[in-house]
């Protein structure tokens, strides 16, 4: 199945398709959702230990760029923020920053257990935030200490049809 | 070999430094001299401590505190641990001028273990925020209930 079939016919609803004159009709709100799904480019910042994963999965074995995930070294250019690893006290507050300075729409990855919940410093951390929820919306968690790669990459494919479902042009209720 | 190196201090400074037998380190009460027994453990030529390996700040409690430096020398190839125990309201002279090793970790004694050093060239926390209130490895210190905003201890309300 090529990359476009996969689209076609998973994912992107046609109204209608002509096989000649390369012509297909449908919603916008799709259209756009395909073109945000398809690269998510993430903001290249690393914490602590599972940064060393998020590299591992950025790197050419198992290669996030096929799922359009460009590492950006500025918030103003990233859609995603792959928070890994610990968030101390004295980081949250430039985590916080770093997320309000990204370009709607944007979208958050906690990445192991330290941001879902405090990690291995739940109990006796003093300097470690206990979740990062607790200072930026989170989209999807991914369990782990650190997670896999491939747990990574299941995340970001939870987060792609989390994209999907979103309504850009419709009203919210 | 460190009887060797209690035998050259102590010939030097009368009585500063004291070693317990069973112990593998010396032990100074009164710093008020270190300074000059620092710069005589690097530069004597039977001592040459050139490289400090390690320093750190431990809390004895009922307000005694204390440092523990680990010395090696590249040259000679010896080891020595100089510790030094006092009140915590006494200030170390620093020693960041003769090893520059020193001061970073100075100022992470200081900002985890309350420890005061005089004459140090940048004093000031290294790894809490500026803002942050005591110093967290002291045995009685209480983790606060909220830092800038944010809470400290985890919400354990779903499951306790
Ligand atoms: S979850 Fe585990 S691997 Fe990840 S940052 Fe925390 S301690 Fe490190």
């Amino acid at each position: 199945m090529s990359h476009e079939d996969y689209y076609v016919k998973d994912d992107f609803t046609l109204v209608e398709k002509f096989d000649k004159d390369n012509v297909v009709v449908a919603k916008l709100d799709d259209l756009i959702n395909w073109g945000r799904a398809g690269s998510p480019w993430f903001f290249q910042f690393g914490l602590a230990c599972c940064a060393i994963e998020m590299m591992a999965a950025a790197g050419p074995r198992h290669d996030l760029e096929r799922f359009g995930m460009m590492p950006r070294a500025t918030p103003r250019q990233a859609d995603v923020m792959i928070v890994a690893g610990t968030v101390t006290l004295k980081m949250a507050d430039i985590v916080k920053r770093l997320f309000e300075q990204m370009a709607d729409p944007k979208y958050v990855i906690s990445m192991g257990s330290c941001s879902n919940s405090g990690g291995p410093y739940w109990q006796h951390g003093y300097h470690v935030l206990k979740g990062v929820d607790i200072v930026v919306p989170v989209d999807v968690y991914i369990p782990g200490c650190p997670p896999r790669p491939e747990a990574l990459i299941q995340g970001i494919l939870e987060l792609q049809k989390k994209i999907k479902l979103d309504t850009p042009l419709r009203k919210k209720v | 070999m460190l009887d060797k190196i209690i035998d050259i201090i102590n010939k030097k400074f009368k009585d500063s430094v004291l070693h317990n037998e069973n112990s593998n380190y010396i032990l100074i009460e009164n710093p008020s001299n270190w300074k000059l027994i620092a710069d005589y453990l690097i530069q004597n030529s039977n001592l040459k401590f050139d490289y400090l390996m390690s320093l750190s700040g431990y809390d004895l409690t009922n307000d005694k505190v204390g440092v523990a430096y680990n010395f090696y020398s590249t040259k000679l190839k010896h080891y020595l641990e100089v510790r030094i125990e006092i009140d915590s309201n006494v200030e170390i002279p620093s020693v960041a001028e003769i090893w520059r090793t020193a001061n970073w970790h100075e100022r992470e004694a200081y900002d985890l273990v309350g420890l005061k050093f005089s004459n140090h060239p940048d004093m000031k926390r290294i790894l809490l925020p500026e803002d942050w209130d005591g110093h967290p490895l002291k045995k009685d210190y209480e983790t606060p209930e909220f830092y800038n905003g944010m809470p400290v201890p985890k919400d354990k309300s779903y499951w306790e």
